[in-house]
């Protein structure tokens, strides 16, 4: 049972404003994404939820309670940082422990909890051993070890996987999602890459220069995002942005199209280009087609395996219904 | 962690050491100036008026004064040509393998850790004593007439017997340099068709070159004030008179406080010069 | 890098290391080896010195004619005692430093800096009528005072570069873990830190033992450490050479040990941080 509530927070270090007055509400048991470019706010965000810094104005309220004054450690959230922040000379199984330590509880309950949180984490086999002893997933696993342990008012997850390898990564994505759907618990989780936002989210926040650029599920942003900048952001391949007399067409200022969204013919169709690299997943193809209204190529996504030539002359005709039209100061024409 | 209590909290923490040192340094600074434009002697008299700038100008116009600036410039200058010099070999050397490094490297810095009075009195009595020293020993043993150190080569002898001292402190700090050194960086070099000079002088040098202005700017301010290796040797005599030792020598040997305290003064000024440029290259390395 | 020379450059270098060390190192090993011989074997040429007859005598002749452990007792007291006191006043300003960093405090650990590049000479007269004020001269204390002041902005530094390392997100793990001010110094910072404070206070020890300009100048009998002491057989009386080498021998030896195990610190304490 947890909700938070932001009211018209704010963060300024020194003269620089990081965060503008915003407004957010997490509802109980949400996964929340911040998501958005390196320098966004976005871990500032999260560390005036955590306590961690200290609002410039606003305020900021937990299950309806006024937590503005609250030192992290009285806010009853958990934390995983990017580097994990293991303590270098505490073994597994006390650091595991040690926010039970903090909240006085006897060593047998501290005991019980600890073997619980290394059964489902599979850390049972390392709980003597000192962080400097694991591998990088063992340490986030120890590290979600001891937020779990104390059954938090909600997670709060900063970059968690950036130091991961790649297949980690997506094994761990799993794992987090995985504990949520189990514990329920409201997770505020902040990544600069937007396949975790979308893989993991309920609701992904998107941020830029501490602004929300908009809120939604991670379904609603991809199809519907309200300006330029977080339909460039959301999807991958990145959505065409294409502007000029090509745009006017739809009358707007610029329109997107999704690299899905085009068909590619060799014979007819709306724009004629030319091919550039093509990229062969298996699974999928990605062209980067030359047209010659617009310096960025046009990336096209088409069947796996087909093969076409650099250079060749081909046509592309975006698909009406996903066409995104946005006005001259980037905002979606309804 | 910026948050408003804590940020006091830190301020009361800093306050002490603040404080303790503003008063070592306002205190006795203030008490220096304020008795350099003094005639103060006193076993002859005590305070006897204020005297301008006379001090400053009889300091600089004795007879000793220059004396002194060119001991102390032959002495600092050719301890930090043989320290820098030697350091930079002998950490190239050190940096190689070998069978028991440990113990070589100990037998290195060994020198830095002996206090400098016995370092004084060993080199003066046990080597460069013209009858029973080492040295004359060694003489005679190839036939040669043993040299008078300490009396005939003076600035020599001492320059020998500093840069004993501070050789360790040189060979340690460039070793460290130099063990920070990217192999890959020596890798490419010789990649490139560097051959071993061309590395020395075009990737080793230039990567030292920082280690090597903080041991020529640290030493140079612990050499202006050398002070027991003096004191236990030739006590100024045979023209190893120092700026520090002369200050010295005015202020508590004849008592002419006043003067001893101008010269004291310029003492500082010029350390000040010096610990400018150390400050800059410290302080580069704080914001990083 | 398996070079076919690579064995023959490594007894190559053996050879010219062993050597060198061996030079750098001679002057000791040779006031160890004079401080077992008789003062008649002292002075006789090096073979002659190497194959007379060992002795204990000089130890115990330098204890028993100047009192030896009194001045021993100084040094101890001096160094310990400076260094405690610098820590009590350096580890709280460093923390906040660099835990709580400001504006100010790249200019104040500057000006700390500073004050240790005062050459002593140019405040050696106050500082001199000061204690005879303060009735603190030739007093153990009194030089506490000073050699704590004189190496606080070490202390300060070194301590500052060490904390700097403790990656703040660990702190603010265990502020998010529930531990309050207290309870984050007691069980993480503490831990965390003790390696660094204890190389600071090793390296303070060997500075302050070795100290030999305000020692000389602000102790007689009384308060004299072994820097004074040993200065004392600047004027000797008829034949000393073993009974200094024994003196000198028992003076460095501690300070010896301790410098052997603090090289690494040694660099980071005396170059402000600059090189590591």
């Amino acid at each position: 049972m947890s909700h938070i509530h932001l009211k018209d927070v704010s963060k300024k270090f020194g003269d620089t404003e990081v965060i503008p007055p915003l407004n957010l509400e997490i509802k109980d048991g949400e996964f929340v994404v911040f998501v958005g470019p390196s320098g966004c706010g976005k871990s500032t965000l999260l560390r005036l939820i955590a306590g961690l810094e200290d609002v410039s104005s606003g305020r900021i309220l937990i299950n309806g309670e006024d937590a503005t004054e609250v030192s992290p450690a009285k806010r009853k959230l958990a934390m995983v940082f990017q580097s994990y922040a293991l303590y270098p000379h505490m073994t597994v199984r006390k650091n595991i422990a040690f926010p039970l330590r903090m909240a006085g509880l006897s060593s047998t309950e501290q005991g019980k909890k600890v073997e619980d949180a290394a059964k489902v984490l599979n850390l049972s086999e390392y709980l003597d051993r000192k962080p400097g002893q694991l591998s990088g997933g063992q340490r986030q696993r120890v590290a979600i070890g001891r937020a779990i342990v104390r059954e938090p008012q909600a997670f709060l997850f900063d970059e968690p996987l950036s130091n991961l390898d790649a297949a980690l990564r997506v094994g761990m994505r799993v794992e987090i999602s995985e504990l949520h759907k189990r514990l329920a618990t409201t997770m505020i989780y902040v990544t600069h890459d937007q396949i975790e936002a979308m893989t993991m989210a309920d609701k992904i926040v998107v941020l830029q220069n501490g602004r929300i650029e908009q809120v939604g599920t991670p379904l609603d942003l991809y199809r519907s995002p309200l300006n330029v900048f977080v339909a460039g952001f959301i999807g991958s391949p990145k959505m065409n942005i294409i502007e000029g007399p090509q745009a006017s067409k739809y009358k707007s200022a610029s329109i997107g199209i999704r690299p899905e969204h085009i068909a590619i013919s060799d014979s007819t169709g709306t724009w004629k280009g030319t091919i550039g690299v093509s990229e062969q997943l298996g699974s999928d193809t990605f062209f980067h087609v030359k047209c010659e209204f617009q310096d960025q190529s046009i990336t096209v996504r088409a069947i796996g395996g087909l093969e076409l030539a650099y250079g060749q002359t081909v046509f592309l005709t975006p698909e009406k219904e996903h066409l995104h039209r946005f006005d001259k100061d980037g905002l979606r024409i309804k | 962690m910026s948050t408003q209590q804590s940020r006091s909290a830190a301020k009361v923490m800093l306050a002490p050491a603040v404080v303790l040192l503003m008063a070592w340094m306002l205190v006795p600074l203030s008490m220096t100036l304020y008795f350099s434009f003094k005639k103060y002697l006193p076993l002859r008299g005590g305070d006897l008026g204020w005297v301008g700038f006379d001090n400053y100008t009889r300091f600089v116009s004795s007879s000793s004064f220059w004396p002194a600036i060119g001991t102390t410039l032959l002495i600092v200058g050719g301890v930090l040509f043989i320290t820098v010099t030697l350091g930079i070999l002998f950490s190239l050397l050190l940096n190689q393998p070998f069978w028991g490094q440990g113990i070589v490297r100990i037998m290195f810095i060994a020198p830095f850790f002996v206090m400098p009075t016995v370092s004084g009195l060993v080199w003066k009595n046990m080597f460069m004593d013209p009858v029973n020293g080492f040295f004359a020993h060694l003489s005679r043993a190839f036939g040669s007439e043993p040299i008078q150190w300490l009396s005939q080569e003076s600035i020599l002898s001492l320059t020998i017997i500093l840069s004993w001292q501070w050789l360790p402190f040189a060979t340690l700090i460039l070793l460290t340099a130099i063990q920070s050194l990217d192999s890959e960086q020596i890798e490419a070099a010789e990649m490139d068709g560097a051959r071993l000079l061309g590395r020395f002088w075009f990737i080793i040098i230039p990567h030292l070159a920082r280690a090597i202005t903080i041991v020529i700017l640290i030493q140079t301010i612990f050499l202006l004030a050398i002070f027991a290796e003096i004191f236990v040797t030739t006590a100024g005599a045979f023209g190893t008179k120092t700026l520090t030792y002369l200050i010295f020598q005015r202020v508590l040997e004849s008592q002419n406080v006043g003067l001893g305290s101008a010269g004291g003064v310029y003492a500082i000024i010029l350390a000040n010069i010096i610990a400018i440029f150390l400050m800059r290259i410290v302080g580069k390395n704080l914001s990083d | 890098m398996a070079r076919a020379s690579s064995k023959r450059s490594k007894i190559i270098n053996s050879l010219i290391a062993w050597t060198l060390g061996l030079i750098i190192f001679f002057p000791i090993l040779w006031i160890i080896i004079l401080s077992f011989k008789t003062e008649g074997d002292a002075i006789r040429s090096p073979i002659a010195v190497v194959i007379s007859n060992w002795t204990f005598d000089n130890y115990f002749v330098v204890q028993d004619r100047s009192d030896y452990f009194k001045h021993f007792y100084n040094s101890v007291f001096i160094a310990l005692g400076s260094t405690f006191l610098g820590i009590l006043i350096a580890v709280p300003a460093s923390w906040s430093m660099a835990f709580v960093p400001s504006k100010r405090t790249r200019g104040i650990l500057l000006w700390m800096l500073s004050t240790k590049m005062l050459p002593a000479v140019g405040v050696l007269y106050p500082i001199y009528i000061l204690f005879i004020a303060l009735g603190i001269l030739d007093s153990r204390i009194g030089l506490v005072v000073v050699l704590m002041l004189m190496n606080l902005p070490i202390i300060v530094w070194m301590l500052y570069t060490y904390f700097r390392e403790i990656p703040e997100e660990i702190l603010e793990a265990s502020r998010m873990d529930g531990a309050g001010l207290r309870e984050e110094i007691l069980f993480v910072l503490a831990p965390m830190a003790l390696p660094g404070i204890a190389s600071t206070v090793l390296l303070n020890i060997i500075l302050a033992w070795n100290e030999a300009f305000w020692t000389l100048n602000l102790t007689a009998a009384k308060a004299a450490p072994l820097t004074a002491f040993i200065a004392s057989y600047s004027s000797p009386e008829g034949l000393f050479y073993a009974k200094l080498s024994a003196a000198s021998v028992m003076a460095i030896a501690p300070i010896l040990i301790m410098g052997w195990f603090s090289q690494k610190q040694l660099v980071r304490g005396l170059t402000f941080g600059a090189v590591k």
